[in-house]
C-alpha cells in the first residue's frame, strides 16, 4: 500500500480522515471493493477516475450520506459510522461539502444562503452572522450579490457561493464533488486555486471528487485513482504524469491535449 | 403558512362561489312538487356544502394544488442533492422540510374552509335570487333552518385530516424520489392520487364515526 511517509509524520493528531477496507454494494453490483486511503490536512487530496467508477460513492459513504457495506470511516481516528447521532452530528458541522451542482437553496438569497448554517447552529448574533457571510463572499472574490437569489447567478457564481456556504462554519474538512463540471477552463483554474488558496489557509482537510486532468496538475497534492470499484494507484502530481500504469495512462492521456503534451 | 394558505385562498373563493351557486339552480330545479316549502332549496344548499361540498370537494381539489407542489418541491430538492446539502449540514432534512407544511396546511386549512362555506352560500343566494327560484328571506330561512352547530365542528376535523393527508403523502413522495426530472414529476402524480384516496376514504371513516 502507498503511504505517503512525510505527509504522514507531519499530521498525526490532526484533522486525518481515513478509510479503511471501504466496500459498497448496491444490491448485486458491487461499486466499491475494499477502498483504504488517508486524506491529509492543508493538502488537496483528489479522489479521481473515470465516471462511473465509485467517486460520489466513496465520498457518500465518507461523509455518511450512504452507509458503507463494510470498512470504516474514521475522522480525526474516531469511527464516523458507529458514531451515534449526536457525534454524528457534531462532526457533520465541521464538514463543507461543494455539490456537483452547487445545490444551493433555491428558496433563499445567496446571503441566507451562506448564514443558513450559522442560524441553526453558532451563536453568533445576525450582525455576527452577516459579517461572516460578506466575509466569506469576499474571500470567494464575489461582490453586490447578497441578495441575488441562486437562478440568477452563472454557474461560476454559484460554485462560488456553494463554496461560501461550506466555509461559513469554518470546517476542518471540505469536500468538493467534481467542482469544475460545467464550467469554462478560465473559471475552472480560478475555482481550483480558490480550493487550493483556503485548504492552506485555513489546514482542512480538503478532498476534491474529479476528473478534469487540469485541476489534478493545478492542485493535486495526494492523487488516489479509483478504477472499477478499487484504489488502483495512489501518489501526488508529478507522479501520475511519469506513471507506467496502463489504466491511469489511458485515463491521463485521454485527450489529444494530453497525448500532444506527453510526446 | 402564506404559500399553502394565501396561495390557494384564489382558486378557494372562485370555486366555492361557483359550486354554491350551480347547487342552489340545481336543488331549485328539482323540486317541481308545491309541497315542497321554497326554503328548502336554502336548507339544501347550506347541508350541502357545509357537510360535504366545502370540507371534501375543496380538499380534492386543495390536494391537487397543494400536493403537487409540496411533492415537486420536495423532489426537486431531493434530485438537486439540496436535502443532501441539508443533511450533511447536519440538520434533519425531514423534520425541517415536511413538518412546517404539515402544521401550516392543519392550521390554514379550517380557515380556508369557513371563507368557502360562507361564499358558497352566498353564491347559491345570488345565483337563487338572480334566476327567481328564492328570495332572500326564504334562502336565510332555509339555510337557519335546524341549524346545528355540530355540522360545523364535523367539517372542521374533517378537513384537519385531510390536510394533514394531503400535505405528509404527497411530502413522503417527494422526499423518497430518486433520478431526475421525470421522476420529480412521477412523485408529485403519485402524491396527489394517493392523497386524494386517502381523503375518500378518510371522509367514509370519519362520516361513519362522527355522524352514524
Amino acid at each position: 500500500m502507498y503511504i505517503n511517509i512525510e505527509l504522514y509524520i507531519n499530521t498525526i493528531n490532526v484533522e486525518l480522515i481515513e478509510l479503511q477496507n471501504i466496500s459498497k454494494s448496491f444490491g448485486e453490483t458491487e461499486v466499491l471493493k475494499d477502498v483504504s486511503a488517508t486524506f491529509y490536512p492543508g493538502k488537496t487530496n483528489l479522489i479521481i477516475g473515470a465516471s462511473g467508477s465509485g467517486k460520489t460513492t466513496l465520498t457518500k459513504c465518507i461523509v455518511g450520506l450512504t452507509e458503507p457495506t463494510a470498512g470504516h470511516v474514521l475522522f480525526t481516528g474516531v469511527d464516523f459510522h458507529s458514531m451515534k447521532f449526536k457525534q454524528k452530528k457534531t462532526v457533520r458541522k465541521e464538514i463543507g461539502f461543494l455539490f456537483q451542482g452547487s445545490a444551493l437553496f433555491d428558496s433563499m438569497t445567496v446571503e441566507e444562503n451562506i448564514t443558513f448554517t450559522l442560524s441553526m447552529f453558532s451563536d453568533m448574533s445576525i450582525e455576527e452572522q452577516l459579517d461572516r457571510a460578506n466575509f466569506c463572499l469576499q474571500r470567494t472574490n464575489l461582490e453586490n450579490v447578497n441578495q441575488l437569489y441562486p437562478a440568477e447567478l452563472s454557474g461560476g457564481m454559484k460554485k462560488r457561493v456553494a463554496i461560501s456556504r461550506a466555509i461559513a462554519m469554518n470546517p476542518k474538512y471540505l469536500f468538493c464533488d467534481e467542482p469544475n463540471s460545467g464550467l469554462d477552463p478560465q473559471t475552472s483554474a480560478v475555482i481550483d486555486n480558490l480550493i487550493k488558496e483556503i485548504t492552506e489557509e485555513y489546514k482542512m482537510t480538503t478532498v476534491v471528487i474529479t476528473h478534469d486532468m487540469n485541476s489534478v496538475i493545478e492542485i493535486g497534492d495526494n492523487i488516489i485513482f479509483i478504477y472499477k470499484g478499487e484504489k488502483w494507484w495512489e501518489g501526488d502530481r508529478e507522479a501520475i504524469l511519469k506513471t507506467d500504469n496502463p489504466e491511469i495512462v489511458d485515463f491521463v492521456y485521454a485527450s489529444k491535449f494530453m497525448k500532444a503534451l506527453r510526446k | 403558512m402564506s404559500n399553502l394558505g394565501l396561495g390557494s385562498l384564489g382558486i378557494a373563493s372562485i370555486i366555492a362561489f361557483f359550486m354554491g351557486a350551480v347547487i342552489v339552480i340545481q336543488t331549485a330545479s328539482n323540486i317541481d312538487s308545491a309541497w315542497i316549502p321554497d326554503y328548502t332549496i336554502g336548507f339544501t344548499a347550506r347541508q350541502s356544502i357545509i357537510l360535504e361540498f366545502s370540507p371534501t370537494i375543496l380538499a380534492l381539489i386543495l390536494a391537487g394544488k397543494i400536493g403537487s407542489a409540496v411533492a415537486s418541491e420536495i423532489g426537486t430538492m431531493r434530485v438537486t442533492e439540496q436535502i443532501d446539502a441539508l443533511e450533511i449540514m447536519g440538520v434533519n432534512s425531514a423534520s425541517y422540510l415536511i413538518t412546517p407544511k404539515i402544521i401550516a396546511a392543519v392550521v390554514i386549512n379550517p380557515m380556508l374552509v369557513i371563507i368557502s362555506m360562507f361564499l358558497s352560500l352566498t353564491g347559491g343566494w345570488l345565483a337563487g335570487v338572480m334566476n327567481g327560484s328564492v328570495s332572500t328571506y326564504t334562502y336565510i330561512l332555509g339555510i337557519q333552518y335546524d341549524f346545528d352547530s355540530f355540522s360545523i365542528v364535523y367539517a372542521l376535523i374533517k378537513t384537519m385530516f385531510f390536510a394533514f393527508a394531503m400535505t405528509s403523502i404527497p411530502a413522503y413522495h417527494g422526499y423518497y424520489t430518486s433520478g431526475g426530472a421525470l421522476e420529480v414529476g412521477r412523485s408529485s402524480t403519485k402524491g396527489v392520487v394517493y392523497s386524494s384516496v386517502c381523503i375518500l376514504i378518510l371522509n367514509y371513516i370519519l362520516t361513519q364515526l362522527m355522524l352514524s
